[in-house]
């Protein structure tokens, strides 16, 4: 084995340079997002975008300390620092500060970090290097992944932070990418499919219905199929399964919190209502709409500026970018996160290391799935859920983890001619 | 894995074409959300007397708004306690303002006081939806001429609906000077465009106010008024039901319009007025009626000047015409009767003693001149003289709900007798101003004018100037002819100086001014009679002409002279003299309602 040696030529300059190109642009929006004119320099620390400076310029000296740290360090260290971050989130569970009903921060003097941002690292670390010590993946190492994959999230939930925990979700892809059926996947979405037709139809009459129909088309389906009787039990068993799991989601769904009932049925279209659960994302797509083609330009938005779409600066900063930019930046911004995660995709997949290729895989996922969810609620495709954009949502804890994230991937990445 | 990513990626896409290029009502709304267009509401015009006293102004007062698409009704319950209203009015007033418009504003709370306004103003940003508006009330100084100077309302959904011009919650005339001048009061709305934020806060004009229109003050109106002698005659008329009005007859100018009851313009302002309608409306006495111009009578014996007129005219009549009354007038079984005076008298005596017997023959003869083939096409011929001395029309003057009165078509008598079959007997009571005939006190007193005036008038009215003293109202100045020769004049005019000198109606006699006046008593089948006097002073280059009537109060010169004397001394100098201070007296105490 070689000496372990640092070249910024081995770096994957695609990848820094995406990263880049976000940051700042997601800082030029929030920039945008809190401007006023009293407070126009771009260091004042009393406003957000001063201190998004100081986190921007935090996350670089960051990634000089990954660059320096010998990369093995992640892969040895893995449940070490797992561990660590675990133990942070009980902390926090004991200690931490409430902030709008969420026990989920830690407050150092002016600073609040939010631990649960960093246990993602630490979990894809981990999970990476599970999975890079298996030959194959049978029960038992899928239970050991879900352990280490919903551990942190069952302490998230406690925290009361349901968006954050749904992240770990996410994990699922990369034990995808270790040979998890894809049948895992089918049945997942008909599950989905059938939670919503549930929470529609919600009376008890027109779920009755429902699975009646649902009998019907099973029915037909045998008609097709014709084979025999193990048919009939396996679709009498798809039926009895569809029909609980449906009668268990209007049940499960009552025993929601009311305003989270109120932002699924306001999703789903069973309730109108603008001015409540909907506010948020119905001002959103106001100013993304009203953003049109090319944009109001910059600091010319004045649905975002105004302070008619909430929290505009962290989960919904997509909305400025659109309002100012017009459908060119945010489509820009759009392609950015698809080529961002293509790139990161194409990396792991080069990888030598398993550990690092499942770490790739696992920093994808969770780009991802932040991506996905964060977009598709500005736009009104999604529930509301209180996810950061990363690398463009104000807030130093989510964009040094992210950064973190990212960069002890890339660091892996640079090692990978050494290796071997 | 690519695929998930490329998925996502173009749905992401397609949903921002749909957002941002396909649809565009999210540009409105955006409009919508950040722009309010905040009403500036111009001042209404003001109004002064003739003698340049401000008899309308404005006082400023707070309305609370409401944008209903705006309110987040979670906050109702903080809201209502700032406020002071119980949740259930605040829900039954979003309801309402909910149905008229949701993006409209609505009035929520009328006419916050100063204290409140100033409170709500630091509160108010807590409340999206909600903001004050400044508007203005109307004050009347001098607590008089109701009837004249109207009110102002709520417009109501008629009123929008005719003329784009008003929204919700704005005041319009509704009856007066403020309904007739409506259009010259009211000035022209200015837009101030705002950016607000969420909470309803102000940051700054709309494109620098570019698109801001700016507010045009109401045209204030210089009216003919004499508030001094309108509170004067106020006074005089308290307790009585009757109506004074008086012109200025070279101009046409209404010096004085009166009509009791009355009550205090300032009754009728902001939140107290639909309580005090209520009152006024219920009341038996008709408070709110102008009887000056919407009640009609039968003119009585002030009609007989105008038989003397047209009697004269016509041919029929002269100075030396001698008539004979033994008690009254007989023809075949009629009898009108008449008081006792010297049987023989001529025209300017028959003036002064109201002789009913010389008048039935005056109109006799002007019916049943031999110069016309029939009595119908003579009685055409007198009506068309009445008409054209301004009784049985309309002027057209400047106040709502003006009422013609009536003279009798030639076709009303003949349904009644037939074709041919009616004559000046038949119709005998018309001579002495009984019968059919009705007319308007404001048409009396355009009698005194054109007479004082010796044969025309111009159209009465409030109003003279418009803005300034510069911009004459050009709408009366045309002068309309009765249709009688000067001369013929002087013999009536001097009969109606001996009235108030030793006639009907000597309590009408001023020292040193000649008053000329005819008094009037009207039968009424229903009770006592009605008292009229019509007068002019002086007799030479008249300054005033008035009519003052009087219901159930008995003789013309009993009640209606007297007032009518004190109205032109008052007027023409100032003050009422130590001789008639008796009669002012027994005026102002006069109590004919309370019996």
């Amino acid at each position: 084995m070689r000496k372990s040696g640092f070249s910024f030529g081995n770096l994957d300059w695609i990848l820094i340079g995406i990263y880049l190109l976000l940051v700042l642009f997601g800082w030029i929006n929030i920039y945008a997002a809190v401007y006023n004119q009293d407070h126009s320099s771009i260091i004042d620390m009393s406003q957000r975008y001063g201190k998004q400076l100081l986190w921007i310029a935090a996350s670089f000296i960051l990634i000089l300390l990954i660059f320096i740290i010998d990369p093995k360090f992640f892969n040895q260290f893995s449940y070490l620092i797992y561990g660590f971050h675990i133990l942070t989130l009980i902390a926090v569970l004991l200690f931490g500060k409430e902030v709008a009903g969420s026990k989920s921060w830690f407050q150092f003097g002016s600073i609040a970090i939010q631990p649960a941002e960093f246990v993602k690292y630490s979990t894809a670390l981990a999970l990476a290097h599970f999975l890079s010590g298996i030959k194959e993946l049978k029960l038992k190492q899928i239970v050991i992944s879900g352990v280490i994959m919903f551990l942190p999230a069952a302490l998230i939930v406690l925290q009361n932070d349901t968006g954050s925990a749904l992240v770990y979700v996410s994990f699922i892809l990369v034990l995808y990418r270790m040979g998890l059926p894809g049948g895992v996947f089918g049945v997942g979405f008909v599950m989905v499919i059938l939670a919503i037709l549930a929470l529609v139809f919600n009376t008890l009459q027109e779920q009755i219905i429902l699975t009646g129909v649902i009998f019907s088309l099973l029915a037909g389906l045998y008609y097709f199929m014709r084979k025999g009787f193990s048919a009939i039990m396996r679709l009498l068993a798809v039926f009895i399964i569809s029909s609980g799991f449906i009668f268990s989601v209007g049940a499960g769904f009552n025993k929601l919190q009311p305003h989270q009932q109120d932002r699924i049925e306001v999703l789903l279209g069973l309730k109108d209502d603008p001015y409540g659960a909907g506010y948020n994302v119905h001002q959103s797509k106001i100013a993304i709409g009203s953003g049109e083609f090319t944009g109001k330009g910059f600091l010319k938005g004045t649905q975002t500026k105004f302070d008619f779409v909430p929290e505009q600066s962290t989960d919904f900063i997509f909305c400025t970018v659109g309002e100012e930019w017009g459908f060119i930046g945010a489509a820009g911004v759009v392609l950015l996160f698809v080529a961002l995660l293509s790139r990161l995709i194409f990396v792991a997949e080069r990888q030598r290391s398993s550990f690092a290729k499942y770490y790739g895989y696992g920093v994808a996922s969770v780009l991802f799935f932040h991506f996905t969810i964060n977009v598709g609620m500005v736009l009104g495709l999604l529930p509301t859920i209180g996810i950061p954009l990363p690398f463009f949502s104000y807030g130093g804890s989510s964009l040094w983890a992210f950064t973190i994230l990212l960069f002890i991937f890339i660091r892996q990445d640079a090692e990978r001619m050494n290796l071997l | 894995m690519y695929g998930f990513f490329i998925i996502v990626g173009i749905i992401f896409i397609i949903r921002l074409i749909q957002l941002q290029i396909v649809e565009n009502k999210y540009v409105l709304a955006a409009e919508n959300n950040t722009r309010r267009d905040v009403m500036i509401y111009p001042p209404r015009g003001l109004v002064y007397d003739r003698n340049g006293k401000l008899i309308v102004y404005n006082e400023a007062v707070f309305d609370l708004m409401i944008i209903p698409g705006q309110v987040d009704n979670n906050k109702m319950v903080n809201f209502c306690s700032t406020i002071g209203i119980d949740t259930l009015e605040y829900k039954k007033k979003y309801k309402k303002t909910r149905r008229y418009s949701r993006r409209k504003a609505s009035v929520f709370k009328k006419q916050l006081s100063k204290t409140e306004t100033a409170y709500l103003q630091e509160k108010l940003f807590q409340y999206p939806g909600f903001y004050v508006q400044a508007r203005t009330l109307r004050k009347y100084p001098h607590h008089s001429a109701a009837h004249l100077l109207g009110y102002i309302g709520e417009v109501n959904r008629k009123e929008i609906k005719k003329d784009s011009f008003y929204t919700s919650g704005d005041y319009i005339g509704k009856s007066g000077i403020e309904k007739s001048y409506e259009k010259k009061l009211r000035g022209q709305k200015g837009i101030e465009k705002l950016m607000v934020d969420v909470f309803n806060r102000t940051k700054g004009a709309f494109h620098n106010g570019i698109y801001d229109v700016e507010a045009v003050n109401g045209t204030d109106l210089y009216t003919g008024l004499d508030i001094v002698l309108q509170e004067y005659g106020e006074e005089l008329m308290l307790n009585k039901i009757g109506a004074v009005v008086a012109i200025e007859p070279a101009t046409g100018e209404i010096i004085s319009m009166i009509s009791s009851p009355y009550y205090n313009p300032n009754m009728m302002v902001g939140s107290i007025r639909s309580d005090n309608y209520t009152i006024l409306v219920n009341d038996t006495f008709k408070p709110l009626l102008n009887r000056a111009m919407t009640s009609a009578y039968p003119p009585g014996s002030t009609f007989k000047l105008i038989q003397a007129l047209i009697g004269q005219q016509e041919g029929v009549l002269t100075p030396r015409t001698v008539y004979t009354c033994n008690n009254g007038f007989y023809s075949g079984g009629l009898h009108v009767g008449c008081h006792p005076h010297t049987p023989k008298i001529a025209l300017q005596e028959s003036v002064k003693i109201s002789c009913n017997a010389y008048y039935c023959n005056v109109y006799k003869s002007i019916i049943h001149n031999p110069k016309y083939k029939a009595y119908d096409e003579a009685y055409l011929k007198w009506k068309s003289y009445v008409n054209s001395m301004g009784f049985g029309i309309k002027y057209g003057i400047d106040l709502p709900y003006e009422r013609s009165g009536n003279i009798p078509k030639p076709e009303y008598y003949d349904k009644y007798y037939g074709k041919g079959h009616w004559n000046a007997i038949t119709t005998i009571s018309l001579s002495i101003g009984q019968g059919e005939i009705l007319a308007t006190p404001l048409q009396l007193a355009n009698e005194a004018a054109w007479i004082a005036n010796r044969g025309y008038y111009r159209t009465p009215h409030i109003v003279s100037y418009l803005g300034d003293k510069a911009h004459e109202n050009q709408e009366f100045h045309e002068q309309h002819f009765v249709g009688i020769d000067r001369k013929y004049f002087d013999v009536v005019i001097d009969g109606m100086e001996e009235v108030t000198q030793s006639g009907t109606a000597t309590l009408a006699r001023i020292d040193s001014i000649p008053v000329c006046g005819k008094t009037g008593t009207v039968q009424n089948p229903h009770g006592e009679n009605h008292s009229v006097f019509i007068a002019f002073a002086p007799k030479d280059n008249p300054k005033i002409a008035i009519a003052v009537f009087v219901e159930n109060s008995g003789y013309g010169g009993t009640w209606a002279a007297p007032i009518a004397g004190l109205m032109i001394e008052k007027y023409l100098k100032g003050k009422i003299s130590k001789n008639k201070k008796w009669i002012e007296k027994r005026m102002l105490n006069g109590d004919l309602i309370h019996k």
